[in-house]
């Protein structure tokens, strides 16, 4: 037992003489780091994802723990929810695709209609975490933030199927309503006493909203009566599209971020079955039919950031990823124009950059993992596609 | 088995070979008639259900009138197909009989035969005792002949060399570090190709015994003299990576290095194009190999040759596959580009590869089902009634 503490004690130690040795190959770098705080290659100290340039490509930022909680109740990964758990700090890649976002978000002009923005590319390529980069951008900037981490999601496995209250076409989802109304007000407590609501709404006989009334309340109504969540959902939605842009400059002024992930699920098909056994189709769900209003660029003050994804999504193949084939036509003339932004593989410096830090993290056990000839095993069985790579290296 | 196929081939050419019987006739005169002995036939040639039925025995008349028959027979096989009679060759015969009696039967030995009688009747021991019944030899009584015989030769060459060791040294010359034979590459002979060379069973026991004389032997230091001797009983060993025919490099008009070569594993059908000077990239039917191969395992079969070779990332590789399960593909896909490697390494890593088992295709295929049962081996769940 002794000694199983004295190695699992002398491990780190070996594992830093073996990174001082790659950081001292890799060369010209080697200058710019300072020994003492540990601060290696792989990593940057600009945490402020509004500064962060081509210089930082390829390295790691960590997403302060604070921001985690807020930002992200739901909408991370969940395999990067198992490594912030293991690793206990939350490190995100700065990559081209989302430093491209990022860059478009500060030029963009947000008097007029928003623009929107799809992030395309093949599985496992690292599309949310682009998201969640260019999301973590938008909240260091004090947008408001309509976070949908996964659509798919709400499209399939949907314990409560009920037919609508006020518009018995449609069908509502009390369950996912209400956790997402939970996560939103998480996420943006500080806008929801600062937005007033611009009409009445009415619940039942005896429950309405009236005019005037902080956003707040509206949600709290959508939590608390689990009937009503989607349409209040719904009304949420119109609230934030009417007043977005900020037409008052000053107290209630806000940016608005739609960010939807898996947003070709608005487009595809459902495994949703009504009473008579017949397939739902997307527009009859109450809280698809809300966020297709969102994706519509008839509000301004705001962008909508969209990743499409193959992994989740119903009756596609596995090999589709471009936007025509996974949005469909109908899909594809509703998001016409847009700005598509491919997210591709890792390239070399990014390689190496994520194996320092898995080696730096002691995740790379296999004595074999360290030399040259491990690396290349790791590129081959990888082909240098992030998700793949973390899969293969926790069990290394 | 064989023998009776031959006969049967031979009593259907006989009929057309009636008129060419004349011509020979004189020719078997010429044989010279030898003095009927009764030939005893050696038991190891025998397996046990014939030994029951008593040794077969067959005369030397027997064996030469087969011997006549079978020059005839062949010259009229060699008509029949007409090719010329003089340089009609065995491999010849063997093609006119497959092509004369197609036979569907799976045993190969069950299907029609024309050989040379030596290779159709086992070799037997010649007579062993004279008119009056004693035996030629004075080992006869020990039942094993030939092989204490063979005993005493061995024995009698280390009292040579002993002797031969006496009178350098009384000359003053001995030495004990002369010339060594050579033995690397070579095996002994084993207890089957022993047996059959001295034409009698012997036991485990004796083989040892042997075999520890003919290294006591090897160990002396005047051997070499003897080497003629002690070769006869060893079998050079042939290294195996030579029989492998290794393709030379191709040139594109680019003046790039490439090689294909074909694999396959169960009922899947690989071909690779290997480029040098790549980087690294693979497609499969032409899709990335990551996605034709979700599963991880897949990927490391096709990656274990190249890092055998430790040439990781240093070729193009296009590839084709058809047929069977992901697992086979990739069993195929491996076989297939070690084998387009072989091109690009040196002779020692071809023997090296070879005993890794890259070059060697995996035999095994899907086992038929059985009727009475639920499949290959399973049976059906047992039920009382």
């Amino acid at each position: 037992m002794n000694l199983h503490k004295l190695s699992s004690r002398l491990c780190p130690t070996v594992t830093q003489r073996f990174r001082h040795l790659h950081i001292q190959s890799s060369g010209q770098q080697l200058e710019a780091v300072s020994e003492p705080n540990l601060l290696s290659v792989f990593r940057t100290s600009e945490q402020d994802p509004s500064f962060h340039s081509e210089r930082h490509t390829g390295q790691y930022y960590t997403l302060p723990a604070a921001h985690i909680q807020k930002l992200f109740p739901h909408g991370l990964p969940p395999r990067f929810q198992l490594q912030i758990k293991t690793f206990n700090e939350g490190c995100v890649m700065v990559r081209p695709p989302a430093l491209e976002l990022i860059s478009y978000l500060k030029k963009a002009d947000y008097s007029k209609p928003p623009l929107r923005y799809i992030l395309y590319g093949d599985i496992g390529t690292g599309k949310t975490m682009s998201l969640s980069h260019a999301l973590h951008y938008c909240y260091t900037q004090g947008w408001l933030i309509v976070h949908i981490p996964d659509a798919h999601l709400w499209v399939k496995n949907c314990k409560e199927l009920l037919p609508s209250s006020s518009r018995p076409s449609r069908f509502d989802q009390p369950i996912q309503a209400s956790q997402w109304l939970k996560n939103f007000k998480i996420t943006n407590e500080r806008f929801l006493s600062k937005i007033k609501t611009t009409q009445q709404y009415v619940w039942t006989k005896r429950e309405r909203t009236e005019k005037g009334q902080p956003l707040g309340e509206l949600v709290d109504q959508g939590v608390n009566r689990m009937k009503s969540s989607s349409d209040v959902v719904g009304a949420v939605l119109r609230e934030l599209r009417l007043q977005a842009g900020g037409a008052t400059e000053g107290e209630g002024a806000f940016k608005l971020a739609v960010a939807v992930d898996g947003v070709n699920a608005l487009w595809g098909k459902t495994s949703l079955k009504k009473e008579d056994r017949t397939m739902c189709e997307p527009e009859e769900l109450t809280l698809i039919h809300n966020l297709r209003k969102m994706m519509k660029n008839n509000w301004s003050g705001g962008a909508v950031l969209t990743a499409l994804s193959q992994t989740g999504s119903l009756f596609k193949p596995r090999s589709a990823f471009l936007p025509s084939e996974l949005l469909g036509e109908e899909g594809f003339d509703h998001m016409e124009p847009f700005v598509p932004v491919s997210v591709s593989n890792y390239n070399e410096k990014e390689f190496e950059s994520c194996y320092l830090y898995y080696l730096d993290r002691n995740w790379l056990q296999h004595p074999h993992s360290l030399s040259e000839e491990g690396k290349k095993e790791l590129i081959f069985l990888s082909n240098k596609n992030p998700s793949t790579l973390e899969r293969l290296c926790a069990f290394l | 088995m064989a023998a009776s196929g031959c006969r049967g081939v031979r009593s259907i050419l006989w009929k057309y070979g009636s008129c060419a019987k004349n011509l020979y006739v004189s020719r078997s005169k010429m044989v010279p008639q030898l003095p009927l002995r009764q030939i005893s036939v050696a038991s190891s040639l025998w397996k046990k259900n014939l030994a029951a039925a008593g040794p077969q025995k067959f005369t030397q008349e027997f064996i030469d009138k087969q011997l006549e028959e079978f020059e005839v027979g062949k010259r009229h096989l060699a008509n029949m197909m007409g090719e010329d009679p003089e340089t009609f060759t065995q491999e010849d015969i063997d093609r006119s009989i497959a092509y004369l009696f197609p036979s569907g039967l799976f045993e190969k030995r069950a299907r029609p035969v024309m050989k040379h009688p030596e290779e159709i009747f086992p070799k037997q021991t010649a007579i062993q005792w004279d008119a009056e019944g004693r035996p030629f030899h004075f080992l006869f009584y020990t039942g094993k002949q030939s092989y204490y015989s063979l005993l005493h030769d061995v024995y009698e060459k280390i009292l040579a060399i002993e002797r031969h060791q006496d009178k350098m040294r009384n000359k003053g010359l001995f030495a004990s570090d002369t010339k060594q034979i050579l033995l690397t590459g070579s095996r002994w002979l084993l207890k089957e190709e022993i047996e059959e060379n001295l034409v009698e069973n012997i036991s485990d026991q004796d083989y040892l015994r042997l075999i520890q004389l003919m290294e006591k032997l090897l160990s002396m230091p005047y051997c070499s003299l003897e080497e003629e001797f002690i070769l006869k009983f060893r079998k050079q060993l042939e290294v195996q990576s030579s029989k492998y025919q290794i393709p030379a490099l191709q040139y594109d008009p680019q003046g790039v290095a490439f090689s294909v070569a074909d694999g396959r594993r169960k009922t899947a059908k690989a071909s690779i194009t290997l480029r040098d000077s790549g980087s690294g990239n693979i497609t499969i039917n032409g899709r990335n190999y990551l996605h034709y191969f979700p599963v991880l395992q897949n990927r490391e079969q096709l990656m274990f040759p190249l890092l055998f070779v430790g040439m990781m990332g240093r070729f193009d590789i296009e590839g084709s596959v058809e047929g069977s399960g992901h697992s086979a593909q990739a069993g195929a896909l491996r076989l297939a580009i070690s084998r387009a490697l072989l091109s690009f390494v040196s002779e020692g890593e071809v023997e090296k590869m070879r005993q890794a088992g890259l070059l060697t295709a995996d035999p095994r295929i899907r086992e038929r089902k059985k009727p009475g049962q639920e499949g290959a081996r399973k049976k059906f769940t047992w039920k009382k009634r």
